[in-house]
C-alpha cells in the first residue's frame, strides 16, 4: 500500500545527488570568478580564508546567514519573501532533466527540452516578484528590465533550440546527445554554428549575468531588483544566479558539443585509451569551459544600453534563428552530410 | 478506502486550483490577482500532467506562465488601479451581473456537460506502451488531420498581431534613436583631432632663447 512512499524517498535521495553537489559548485564558481577576474584585472582575488582563500565560499555563507534579513516599510511581506524562492526553485528544478551519462538522468522525460525551456522562463517571476514587492523604485526598475530582457531574450533561445529537436528528431535531452554521437564534427556546433552562437548569448542574457546584467545595473539603479534584500534572501538569488549560469554552460555542452560524449570518439587509438573516463567527466568538463567563458566575458565587457539589448535580440537574433532554421529544414531534406547520406 | 498516490494528487491539483482561481476574483490587489491566475495554471498542468499529456502541460506553462502572465503582470504593475472606486459601483450592478454569470455557467455547463465530455464520450486514457511519445503523436495530428485549421488559426493570430501593431502604430516620428551601424563604424579621424600645442614652459624656453 505504501510503495510508493519508498518510492518517494527513493527520488528524494537521487535529488540530493544532484543538489548537494550543485551548491557545492555553485560555491566553488563564486569563488573561481573572483579569483578569474582577479587575475584578469591583475590582482590576486581572495586569498586570506583557507589556502589559497579556498575556504573563502564557507566564510561568505557564515556571513550572509548571521546577517539580519530586514522587512522594508510597505512592502507585500508575503510576496516579499515568496520571490527568492520562487527565482531559485526553478533554477534547481531544471536539472531534474539533465542527463549526466547514458542512463544517469533522473526523470528521462520526452518532452525534456520544452521542460528546460518552461523552467528557464518562470525564474523570471522571482525577480518580478522581488522588485514589485520591495516598495521601492529601484528594485521597481530592476523588476521590469528584467521582465522585458528575459522575454525578448526566451524567444531567441527557444527557436535556436527548435534547430536542434529538428536535427535531433527528439525532444528527449538523451536522445540529441546520442544523436550527436560520430566524432567531434558531427556535434550540432558545426551544422549550427550561428544558434549557438545565438543560444549562447542568449543565455548570458537569461541569466542577466554581464554584460546584459540590466536587472542589477549597480552603476545606475544600486542593485535592481534585489536592493532590499539583505542576508540570506540575497544569498538565495546569488545562489540561483550562479546555479543558472552553470544550467546555461551545461546546456550549452548538452545541445552543441554532445553533452558526455567524448571528444576523442571516433579517433582510432586516442578513443580506446580514453574508454575508462566516465562520460560525466566530459560533461563537467565541457560545462567548465563555458562556465569560464562567462567569467570571461564579465571581465571583459561593459554593460549594454536598454535600447541595445533590445535591438540585439528583437532584431538581429530573431531573424538570424528563423533563417538558419529554413536553411536547416532544406538541409535535412536533401539529406547532405551530416543529416544522412555522408 | 484505498488512496493511491495519483489520487492523492490529483484532489491536491483541484484543490489548489479551485482555490486559486476563487482567490484570483476575491484578492483586493490586482498584482496579486495576476499571481493566483499563475497559480491556478500551475495547478491545471499539474493535472493535465497526470492525464498523460506532458507535452500539452508544459506547453501551458511554458506559453501563459512563461510569457503571457509576465506580460500581463508587466501591465497591471505599471497600471495604478483604483479597486475603491469599482468597489463603489459594484452593489447596484450586481443583479445585472449575476444573471449574466448565470447565463454563462449554463452556456458551459452546456459545453463541457456529459453530451460532449462525457465518460462515455471521452474514456479516460488507456495505459500506452512503451516508447509513446506523446509530443510526436500531437505533431502527427496537427500536421495531417487538423492541417487546414491549424494552419488558419496561426494565420488568424498573425493577422491580429499585424492589427496590433498597426493600430498602435501612430506613423514614423522623428526620434533622437542612435544609429548603431554609424556609431560602430565611427573611426579615430572622425572623432579625435590631434593638434600641435606649444606647453607654457616650451613658450618660455623659446621667448629665452629668441630674447
Amino acid at each position: 500500500m505504501f510503495e510508493w512512499i519508498e518510492e518517494l524517498l527513493w527520488i528524494l535521495a537521487k535529488i540530493g545527488a544532484i543538489l548537494v553537489p550543485l551548491i557545492l559548485a555553485v560555491a566553488y564558481t563564486t569563488y573561481a570568478e573572483r579569483k578569474v577576474i582577479g587575475y584578469m584585472q591583475l590582482r590576486r582575488g581572495p586569498n586570506r580564508v583557507g589556502p589559497r582563500g579556498l575556504l573563502q565560499p564557507f566564510a561568505d555563507v557564515i556571513k550572509l546567514l548571521m546577517k539580519e534579513i530586514v522587512l522594508p516599510t510597505g512592502a507585500s511581506k508575503t510576496l516579499f519573501i515568496l520571490g527568492p524562492i520562487l527565482f531559485i526553485g526553478p533554477s534547481f528544478a531544471a536539472w531534474a532533466v539533465i542527463p549526466f551519462d547514458a542512463d544517469l538522468v533522473l526523470a528521462d522525460i520526452n518532452a525534456g527540452l520544452i521542460y528546460l525551456l518552461a523552467m528557464t522562463s518562470i525564474g523570471v517571476y522571482g525577480i518580478i516578484i522581488a522588485g514589485w514587492a520591495s516598495n521601492s523604485k529601484y528594485a521597481f526598475l530592476g523588476a521590469i528590465r528584467s521582465a522585458s530582457q528575459v522575454i525578448s531574450y526566451e524567444i531567441a533561445m527557444g527557436i535556436s533550440l527548435v534547430g536542434v529537436l529538428m536535427c535531433a528528431n527528439s525532444m528527449n535531452l538523451g536522445d540529441i546527445v546520442l544523436a550527436q554521437s560520430g566524432n567531434l564534427f558531427t556535434w550540432y556546433w558545426l551544422p549550427l554554428f550561428p544558434l549557438l552562437v545565438v543560444f549562447w548569448i542568449s543565455g548570458v542574457a537569461e541569466t542577466n549575468r554581464a554584460p546584459f546584467d540590466l536587472p542589477e545595473g549597480e552603476s545606475e539603479i544600486v542593485a535592481g531588483f534585489h536592493v532590499e534584500y539583505a542576508g540570506m534572501a540575497f544569498a538565495l538569488f546569488f545562489l540561483a544566479e550562479y546555479a543558472n549560469m552553470i544550467l546555461v554552460s551545461c546546456l550549452t555542452a548538452i545541445m552543441f558539443f554532445g553533452g558526455w560524449l567524448s571528444p576523442f570518439q571516433g579517433i582510432p587509438v586516442l578513443d580506446g585509451l580514453t574508454q575508462w573516463i566516465p562520460g560525466t567527466f566530459w560533461l563537467l568538463l565541457k560545462t567548465g569551459v563555458f562556465l569560464f567563458g562567462l567569467l570571461w566575458l564579465r571581465a571583459t565587457f561593459p554593460r549594454f544600453r536598454y535600447d541595445q539589448i533590445m535591438r540585439l535580440g528583437w532584431k538581429i537574433f530573431i531573424p538570424v534563428t528563423l533563417v538558419w532554421i529554413a536553411v536547416l529544414a532544406i538541409w535535412i531534406k536533401s539529406q547532405v552530410w551530416p543529416f544522412g547520406g555522408g | 478506502m484505498e488512496i493511491n498516490f495519483e489520487q492523492i494528487v490529483f484532489y491536491g491539483f483541484s484543490a489548489l486550483l479551485i482555490l486559486s482561481a476563487l482567490m484570483v476574483i476575491l484578492v483586493k490587489n490586482s498584482v496579486k490577482a495576476v499571481l493566483f491566475l499563475v497559480l491556478s495554471f500551475f495547478s491545471t498542468a499539474g493535472l493535465w500532467m497526470l492525464l498523460q499529456a506532458e507535452f500539452l502541460a508544459i506547453a501551458l506553462v511554458l506559453v501563459y506562465v512563461g510569457a503571457v502572465m509576465v506580460l500581463f503582470l508587466f501591465v497591471v504593475m505599471m497600471l495604478d488601479v483604483r479597486v475603491a472606486a469599482a468597489r463603489h459601483r459594484f452593489t447596484r450592478l450586481l443583479p445585472l451581473a449575476i444573471f449574466i454569470a448565470a447565463g454563462f455557467l449554463y452556456l458551459l455547463h452546456w459545453i463541457i456537460g456529459e453530451h460532449h465530455f462525457g465518460s462515455d464520450v471521452m474514456p479516460p486514457p488507456s495505459n500506452v506502451e512503451e516508447g509513446y511519445s506523446n509530443v510526436r503523436e500531437l505533431g502527427k495530428m496537427l500536421y495531417t488531420d487538423y492541417f487546414l485549421p491549424f494552419e488558419l488559426a496561426a494565420v488568424i493570430l498573425l493577422v491580429a498581431m499585424i492589427a496590433a501593431i498597426s493600430l498602435t502604430f501612430r506613423g514614423k516620428r522623428s526620434r533622437k534613436s542612435q544609429n548603431i551601424d554609424k556609431q560602430v563604424r565611427v573611426t579615430k579621424a572622425e572623432r579625435l583631432k590631434i593638434i600641435s600645442y606649444d606647453t607654457p614652459q616650451e613658450k618660455d624656453k623659446s621667448k629665452e632663447a629668441s630674447s
